[in-house]
């Protein structure tokens, strides 16, 4: 007993280390970011008058309200045709198994391993080709095709899970195969699906390599590719540049802290199956 | 018919351009003009000119900070805390130790970017525990730039990595650790019969996630030192972008870009290949 005791005061200081090692950077950037503007402040230290104000400043600055209508228009764009489609193929795969889908879904699986930078380049005169270069096009309809793996690879895992006397129930009602997928096996998936959905709008908004490449203006861009540009426009004004990170990460973090149950078993799910 | 329109958008998205990198890395081409056939030279080229076979050494590298460390403590925490996994504190630690995954790596960068500065924090800790003179721009400073940027992976990661393995520990038949104490087993012991064993799948996980990350990596080092000082923090995610797009070397670009891709494949289907053979 004793012995157990003792492991799981060591288990507590751990965490709490561990906690304040994760924690301590974002509490430097809040403390940073109140400093005067302009000014060199060291590590970790309170200022003598807080400036609330730098927080507006750098909301102006980045252009924050377009940057956050720009972002919510591409999550929009990418997140419900990644589902839909996601959704269909996972069926096929998982449950309809037309002749070949192993190979296919072997060709489409070996998609996860994909770093974006190995198709970026083609991707650019592609996306060059089809006029879209600088519209918020540039950076949706690529990222559907590039999570396409991942969401046909989760949600087919979902379909593989489903009995196929369901179906068979259905067909002898008389239910046509599109039938049987709207009317029975959607409703079904309404958890996984939320789970990808959540995990498809966070990978988006934080999209970084395929805005600064496709969109040069900042205001076209997902909020990450913003992030990079207000870096390079306010990178000497430390505090500003705080404030403004600190603003870019907060809706994340916002939607984060609302849905985190939701948020952590989805992110754990997806390592797994990813 | 059903997966049609998802292949389609793979096809084009992600096939063709697949493709079209492994044709451009045949040719010499500055995006504009007219290109050139030149065969297999540009990877020749990879592997003789340092400054770019160098980068995949530091994407190796980079595995030590990104996939070893965060998989070696995440082991030591989550064993650690397993015991205290129901508790309020390890309810909240969920919360906290997944900031890092949700937040943008930009971000991430950014923020240590000032953390490692010569006023940052880290340098102010030193000072404090009296090892001021250790105290640099770690970001700036040619020996220790790639760790530094590695740190900030590490930080990423470690959280995902930690509960990722407490969910697989809390799998395990608490009998078996019992039964383990009884035959006098300490935690080290336990920890090396009954805990890494039974983990083999989730460390695996663990190791292929952060191993791509590594491997691929980029909006870190984008944002925290572009590849420099000199080239001392490049890797290949990074230098495909500057070939590609300032350099105009499109060829050379795809040629890095295909070793890239081949690269990741080999490292990570054998470690599926070991850690999902029997289960």
């Amino acid at each position: 007993m004793i012995t157990s005791r003792r492991e799981s005061l060591l288990g507590r200081v751990l965490l709490i280390l561990l906690m304040v090692v994760t924690l301590l950077p974002f509490v430097t950037l809040f403390v940073t970011a109140l400093h005067p503007s302009g000014t060199y402040p060291s590590g970790l230290s309170w200022p003598s008058s807080p400036q609330w104000g730098n927080f507006g400043r750098a909301f102006t600055a980045a252009n924050m309200g377009q940057l956050l209508w720009s972002s919510v228009l591409i999550v929009a764009g990418v997140v419900p045709i990644s589902l839909l489609l996601g959704t269909m193929a996972g069926f096929a795969f998982g449950h309809l198994r037309m002749p070949g889908h192993r190979i296919v879904y072997l060709v489409v699986v070996l998609g996860l391993t994909l770093p974006f930078e190995g198709v970026i380049t083609p991707l650019y005169y592609q996306v060059r080709d089809f006029g879209l270069l600088n519209t918020r096009w540039a950076i949706i309809l690529p990222l559907i095709g590039l999570f396409m793996p991942f969401s046909v690879l989760w949600m087919r895992a979902h379909f593989v899970g489903m009995p196929g006397d369901l179906s068979e129930a259905a067909q002898v009602d008389g239910a046509n195969t599109w039938q049987l997928f709207v009317r029975i096996h959607v409703p079904l998936a309404r958890p996984a699906v939320s789970s990808l959905a959540i995990l498809l709008f966070l990978w988006t908004w934080n999209q970084f390599l395929l805005a600064i490449v496709l969109v040069d203006d900042p205001a076209k861009r997902t909020m990450a590719g913003a992030l990079g540009a207000f870096q390079g426009q306010w990178g000497t004004d430390i505090p500003l540049l705080c404030a403004g990170s600190l603003l870019i990460l907060t809706p994340t973090l916002v939607v984060f802290l609302i849905f985190q149950r939701r948020f952590v078993a989805a992110l754990l799910q997806g390592s797994v199956k990813g | 018919m059903f997966a049609a329109p998802a292949l389609l958008f793979y096809a084009v998205f992600v096939l063709r351009p697949l493709f079209l990198t492994i044709q451009f890395s045949l040719y010499k081409w500055n995006g504009i003009g007219p290109s050139t056939w030149v065969g297999l030279s540009n990877y020749g080229k990879i592997f003789s000119d340092p400054d770019l076979y160098v980068t995949i050494l530091h994407a190796f590298e980079l595995i030590i900070y990104f996939s070893l460390v965060p998989v070696v403590l995440g082991l030591v925490v989550a064993s650690a805390i397993r015991r205290i996994s129901q508790s309020r504190m390890a309810v909240v630690s969920r919360t906290v130790l997944f900031l890092p995954q949700v937040i943008p790596l930009v971000a991430a960068g950014i923020t240590w970017t000032w953390l490692f500065s010569t006023t940052g924090l880290v340098n102010q800790l030193l000072s404090a525990i009296g090892l001021r003179g250790v105290t640099r721009a770690w970001l700036g400073d040619f020996d220790t730039a790639l760790p530094a940027v590695g740190v900030i992976g590490a930080w990423v990661q470690i959280g995902l990595c930690t509960l990722l393995l407490l969910a697989g520990m809390s799998k395990i038949d608490p009998a078996l650790y019992e039964s383990a104490r009884m035959d006098g087993a300490g935690p080290v012991r336990e920890f090396r019969s009954i805990t890494v064993p039974a983990l083999r799948q989730e460390i695996g996980v663990c190791v292929t996630v952060t191993v791509i990350s590594a491997l691929a990596s980029f909006d870190i080092i984008y944002i925290s030192t572009q590849g420099g000082p000199g080239n001392s923090t490049m890797v290949p995610g990074l230098e495909i972008f500057y070939l590609a797009f300032s350099d105009r070397q499109v060829g050379v670009a795809s040629a890095l870009a295909v070793a890239l891709m081949v690269l990741v494949l080999v490292v990570i289907l054998p470690i599926q290949w070991l850690t999902r053979e029997q289960s």
